[in-house]
């Protein structure tokens, strides 16, 4: 079971509250952790990646312990810290104010 | 007795604000989607408690929301987490795919740039069935739902009007206008910055420029181009759907043929540059704009908010101030942000990038501000419910 910290808005679209829980059949990759959010929240699709490209949207990042994996490709295997559980696996609003 | 709905899009959220017939008290809901770009809400005419509404962000892209109980709750149209009676929800109700090859327009730097969705500007609820609904989206192209929202497809005849043509202007390239005409359900206007004005009289199938008289010298030398005016906003009385009222980037026009010639209706306003203009309910031959001293001064002139109206469709206006700050005011009124509602005397709203909403219950005579300190006000849609 994968942890995974969504960003505030995204949150409330998905109306949950703190951490959600991904649960990953294959490989525990960047790209299946984030297909299984989108299936458990159909809302987010869009929100994170493009709908049709499935690229990564420019102000959303992905950290994993303590690492920004942002531009790994979609098969990068999660680091064992995030596959066992014990680190989160981080959705974050880019910092982009300005 | 008749109520009053004001749907207010925000830069950091969506509020609704309700009162009765007298439209003296008011009550506040909100903010909705708190932190989000509202840039447009607007309820079914034919199921007034069905609301839309166009919800973006630059981090996280366009989410389109719906109501059912008038902006109480909302939801994302099909797209909640539990399964529904038809399968699994898609969550594609914020995907807006243009169809086929996707083209390219004119960029700023005179090359050509592919289309590239950004977000919905403008949502349009069909005049008779609450499931149908257009969407004006940036880069400028109409999206059509005929499932409540849950899916979009293109209607791309539009794109093929000489898309090629077509430029950004400074607040980007959208279709920021979506006129149904009341008496011909076939027969559709929009309006995009900065491309011009557009008649569709096979549903959207195909689209044809209506641009004949446009002015528009600094922006383009070619006195008889048939696309890239900024055209700011037009609008239509519903008894008269031939008769179309502009504000241009400069200047402030009609037409009385359905958009096939328009004439220059300025007239002796302090200053023709503007972004709204909305029709009175019951005159249709009243017009109001609100003027703004420059393309490059987005505030009014001698910081005097003044609303301008003409009773005679154009040419001899008159300022409308009793109740706006007459000095030191320097907010902007954006293209969606005035309606009217449909009591009588007529109800005239608008709202500013400073976050005030103004109402006047008497046609614009006189003015009281219903709320003053939201943030910076996109639109502003009156309902008029039983």
């Amino acid at each position: 079971m994968i942890r995974v910290v969504l960003p505030f808005h995204l949150r409330t679209l998905a109306r949950v509250n703190g951490e959600v829980q991904a649960e990953i059949a294959g490989d525990a990759t960047l790209g299946a952790v984030l297909d299984a959010i989108e299936t458990m929240y159909p809302v987010l699709r869009g929100t994170i990646r493009d709908h049709v490209t499935r690229r990564r949207r420019p102000f959303v990042r992905f950290f994993a312990c303590k690492e920004d994996i942002s531009n790994d490709p979609p098969d990068t295997p999660l680091p064992a810290a995030v596959v066992s559980g014990q680190e989160p696996f981080l959705i974050v609003g880019a910092m982009a104010g300005g | 007795m008749s109520k009053i709905r004001l749907s207010v899009g925000t830069k950091k959220g969506a509020f609704i604000l309700t009162s009765d017939g007298k439209r003296k008290n008011w009550q506040v809901s909100g903010p909705h989607f708190a932190g989000w770009e509202i840039y447009h809400m607007k309820g079914s005419p034919v199921d007034p408690n069905r609301i839309y509404a166009s919800q973006s962000s630059g981090w996280f892209g366009q989410i389109i929301q719906r109501s059912d109980d008038g902006g109480i709750t909302w939801d994302t149209p099909g797209g909640g987490a539990a399964p529904s009676p038809d399968g699994m929800p898609k969550g594609e109700s914020n995907k807006f795919v243009y169809e086929g090859e996707v083209g390219k327009h004119l960029w700023y730097d005179g090359t050509q740039h592919p289309w590239e969705f950004k977000r919905v500007w403008h949502l349009e609820p069909s005049l008779t069935d609450p499931e149908t609904v257009y969407a004006g989206v940036e880069d400028a192209s109409i999206f059509k739902t005929t499932n409540g929202g849950k899916t979009w497809q293109e209607l791309p005849g539009l794109r093929n009007t000489k898309g090629h043509l077509w430029q950004p202007g400074a607040g980007g390239m959208a279709v920021h206008t979506i006129l149904l005409d009341p008496k011909n359900p076939k027969r559709i206007y929009v309006a995009i910055s900065a491309a011009g004005a557009f008649r569709t009289e096979d549903a959207g199938q195909s689209w044809k420029p209506i641009n004949r008289g446009l002015k528009s010298p600094y922006e383009l030398p070619d006195p008889d181009a048939e696309v890239g005016h900024c055209v700011h906003r037009i609008a239509l009385h519903p008894s008269r759907p031939d008769v179309l009222f502009m504000q241009k980037h400069w200047d402030v026009l009609r037409t009385d043929n359905a958009g096939e010639q328009w004439r220059e209706v300025s007239g002796n306003l302090p200053t023709d540059f503007g972004f709204p203009i909305d029709v009175h309910a019951h005159e249709p031959e009243t017009i109001y704009v609100v003027p703004i001293k420059s393309d490059s001064e987005h505030y009014p002139p001698d910081g005097k908010l003044r609303v301008y109206r003409s009773r005679s469709g154009g040419n001899e206006w008159e300022a409308l101030t009793k109740g706006l700050p007459q000095k030191d005011c320097y907010v902007n009124v954006l293209r969606d942000a005035m309606s009217v509602d449909l009591l009588d005397p007529c109800g005239v709203y608008f709202g500013t990038t400073g976050g005030q909403v103004y109402g006047s219950t008497d046609g614009g005579d006189t003015w009281d501000a219903i709320v003053r300190d939201l943030p910076a006000v996109y639109s502003v849609e009156a309902q008029t419910l039983k």
